[in-house]
């Protein structure tokens, strides 16, 4: 056994800190949130081969592994990045890389020139994907009819890969976003999501949904625990530091032990996620991996609620701000638990596969 | 032992119920319904709805225009309001400064501002903490200084709610360096539309604009604008508080909040079934009912044990540990209950226009109320002094 990053796998992680680190301050995170993504750090990761490293030799890219996945992400968290990586380098690419890319598109992905989503979620269908679009074949090609709720990214997405039925058939289909009918929106804690609605937009069939948005969707669970590990990193810093230079009654905040004892707690919850990644990403490609997706997300879910709620308590009125850095860490956070089933989806998810 | 209201209490209620039904218009529960705050106007029209019929001031003895209530009756009120969403009693001129000046203020003072907060004319904010004094108040550096027969006041206030829709504000000023720095201490009414005051928003984190920073440059205060006496104003601050801390616990809102989490957690499918039939989420909910309930009564025997007309002691701080832990509770399971439509980030600033709603109505503002209601257990002394008071006064450790 060994928990140490590979030579590589270090040499990734410092390059990718030191950019983040130089790209992202208040403003240019500022400007992010606004549009949606930095152009500029997109280009960047491409460069440095951060996209090129969530997808394996076969795929075209040069990693592709759990520890991948959980490296670059919990860099990205640690920056507060706002970039669609997990989307359109994780979630959607990860379903064309499953089925071959049969349009041909990951190498566009790692070039960083194309941007994905993955529209699978209904209004009204909460976490369990329960899907009413429906595929038409006409000819040689697909119509799909339906709407699909909270599809992050599709505002910025150049294709959208949709779930859609055809009888009791699940398939996964290509379409041109220009097609369908987009309601754009900022997501709480940057990015952008939309309510698609498909009005017989015509897409090429991909192939048979079967595990594979399982098997995605298990990929993009372990990049955004990942990054909820980094941001949960990101705001033990900042909460640290304000209880050493935060003075009330004449001396640091830091010297109550009420608060020494909150943070003590905090920091053994931060460790708890860490191997709760550590153990999602080892086991991603396993026979056990679903049991791994369902115990990671709950305990990622349930922490980042308490980093959140005990950083913004410890940090007092200025907790509250958007001005100050950890708002915008807070609110990231605390998205994570809406993603891919919250913390009570998968512990019910858990109890069923263990009893399995 | 008895647990039932009284016969005139009971007939309290129905005539508070009977007033709600004839005179509070359903525009101004809209905010209530949607988890928005009510904007200037609703709040001004609320009060002046309630002055008419000599309800607006309910903690004020009847001498001063004020409705004389018991702690049951307005404990009564309360609940009936907020079940029906009508906005809260702004509380800075109502439940704060008027207290102060009954008490405290002179007879010139109390007939010229008392009718004023009654009729809606002046519109106070509260002006204590500063960027370097919040828990520890006393340290506060905002200075006035005499000068023949006015003050002139310099510094900085911070977090001060609603100030933007004032035009006056309370402060505890700096007056003396002398001694203790509660020794120092003066509380003075500065006209916000005096030259030298600014006021800039501070954005929440739900995007929400409700708390301002105050700066005063060499503003002119007239003398006759202090309350009681010169270094005094620490004695009037904690008097203020033990009224701010009057209806601390919240249990209308938390039972209001607990109503709309139910019916989200009834119209939301998890699966196949409504979110309400999942075993792990209604355990979470009805552990949270349980503990209001409690606290309820816990409540009642806190506010009924003091006199009418007073305000409870250190028991208050148990209420409002207990009541804003239930609160935030509820808040985080509504959160929990709109599943993916947290997501979309529907600020209050949206609020009017129609395409600023994604999702079902429930969900709009469930996401910005969960993170904007962590003030709860912030501001009117954060949750560990309150602890701190607890240990001390009751526990005598
Ligand atoms: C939304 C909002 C509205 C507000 N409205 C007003 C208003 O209208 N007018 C006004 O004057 N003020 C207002 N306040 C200010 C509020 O009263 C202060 O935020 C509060 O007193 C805490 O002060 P602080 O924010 O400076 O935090 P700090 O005092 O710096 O506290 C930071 C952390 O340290 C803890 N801490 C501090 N001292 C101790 C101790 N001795 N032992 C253990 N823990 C300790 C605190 O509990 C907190 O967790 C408002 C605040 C908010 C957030």
């Amino acid at each position: 056994m060994n928990f140490d990053l590979s030579s590589e796998a270090q040499m990734l992680q410092d390059s990718l800190r030191r950019f983040l680190s130089d790209s992202y301050d208040a403003d240019s995170r500022a400007r992010a949130i606004e549009a949606g993504y930095s152009p500029d750090i997109w280009a960047g990761l491409a460069d440095l081969g951060v996209i090129g490293a969530l997808f394996t030799e076969d795929q075209g890219g040069f990693g592709g592994t759990g520890f991948d996945i959980a490296l670059i992400f919990e860099e990205l968290g640690r920056a507060g990045a706002v970039d669609p990586l997990l989307d359109t380098g994780v979630l959607a690419s990860g379903i064309l890389a499953d089925l071959d890319d049969p349009a041909g598109l990951l190498d566009e992905v790692i070039a960083g020139s194309v941007q994905l989503a993955f529209a699978h979620g209904e209004p009204g269908g909460r976490y369990g994907g329960r899907v009413q679009t429906v595929a038409t074949q006409v000819g040689d090609d697909w119509h799909l009819a339906g709407r699909k709720a909270v599809v992050v990214n599709a505002p910025l997405a150049d294709h959208l890969v949709v779930s859609a039925r055809n009888g009791d058939e699940i398939s996964l289909y290509l379409a041109e976003k220009g097609l369908a009918g987009i309601r754009p929106y900022p997501v709480t804690g940057g990015g952008m999501a939309a309510e698609v609605t498909l009005e017989n937009v015509p897409a090429t069939y991909l192939g048979p949904a079967g595990d594979v948005i399982a098997r995605a969707e298990a990929r993009a669970t372990l990049a955004l625990c990942a990054e909820a590990l980094g941001l949960m990193e990101h705001i033990r810093t900042l909460t640290i530091d304000y209880l050493k230079t935060r003075k009330q009654f004449g001396r640091p905040i830091g010297s109550f032990q009420v608060l020494q004892h909150r943070m003590a707690d905090v920091l053994i919850e931060i460790e708890q996620a860490r191997s709760a990644v550590v153990n999602l990403a080892g086991n991603l490609d396993g026979p056990d991996r679903d049991r791994h997706v369902s115990a990671t997300k709950n305990l990622v879910g349930e922490v980042a609620r308490l980093v959140v709620e005990e950083s913004i308590q410890m940090h007092g009125g200025i907790g509250m701000t958007t001005e100050y850095e950890l708002g915008h860490f807070a609110k990231r956070l605390t998205m994570v638990d809406h993603r891919f089933g919250d913390a009570l989806y998968h512990l019910e998810r858990f109890i069923a596969l263990s009893a399995a | 032992m008895n647990l039932d209201y009284s016969d005139d209490q009971k007939a309290f209620r129905a005539e508070v119920q009977a007033f709600l039904d004839a005179e509070l218009p359903e525009r101004l529960t809209d905010a209530g319904r949607k988890g928005r705050a009510p904007n200037k106007a609703e709040y001004e029209e609320w009060h002046a709805i309630l002055n008419r019929r000599g309800w607006l001031a309910v903690n004020w003895p009847v001498a001063f225009g004020g409705t004389g209530w018991d702690a049951v009756q307005r404990h009564i009120f309360e609940e009936e309001t907020t079940a029906r969403g009508a906005p809260r009693i702004v509380p800075f001129g109502l439940h704060m400064l008027g207290p102060v000046l009954q008490k405290f203020g002179s007879e010139e003072q109390q007939n010229h501002w008392l009718p004023r907060i009654l009729s809606g004319e002046d519109w106070w904010c509260q002006g204590y903490s500063e960027p370097g004094a919040g828990s520890d108040l006393a340290s506060l550096k905002c200075e006035a200084v005499r000068d023949g027969d006015h003050f002139l006041v310099n510094g900085q206030k911070t977090w001060t709610t609603l100030g933007q829709h004032a035009n006056m504000i309370f402060c505890l000023v700096r007056t003396s360096k002398e001694g203790k720095p509660q020794e120092g201490i003066s509380f003075l009414l500065i006209d916000m539309n005096s030259p030298g005051v600014e006021v800039r928003p501070i954005v929440l984190l739900d995007g929400s604009a409700e708390v301002n920073e105050v700066w005063f440059t060499d503003v002119k205060v007239p003398a006759s604008n202090i309350v009681g006496e010169v270094n005094k104003g620490w004695t009037y601050a904690k008097y203020l508080l033990t009224h701010e801390r009057t209806n601390i616990a919240g249990v209308g809102f938390a039972n209001a909040g607990l109503a709309n989490l139910k019916r989200i957690a009834r119209a939301e499918v998890d699966g196949d079934r409504p979110l309400n039939d999942n075993p792990h989420f209604a355990a979470r909910v009805a552990r949270v009912e349980i503990d209001l309930m409690a606290m309820a009564t816990t409540n009642l025997r806190v506010v009924s044990a003091a006199a009418s007309g007073q305000a409870p002691g250190p028991e208050s701080s148990m209420l409002k540990v207990k009541g804003t832990i239930i609160r935030q509770e509820i808040n985080a399971l509504t959160r929990t209950a709109i599943g993916p439509w947290a997501l979309p980030f529907q600020s209050e600033t949206l609020e009017g226009s129609n395409e600023g709603e994604i999702g079902p109505d429930y969900a709009q503002r469930a996401t910005g109320q969960y993170l904007n209601n962590r003030k709860l257990s912030i501001y009117g002394g954060s949750n560990e002094v309150q602890r701190s008071i607890i240990a001390k006064s009751l526990l005598e450790l």
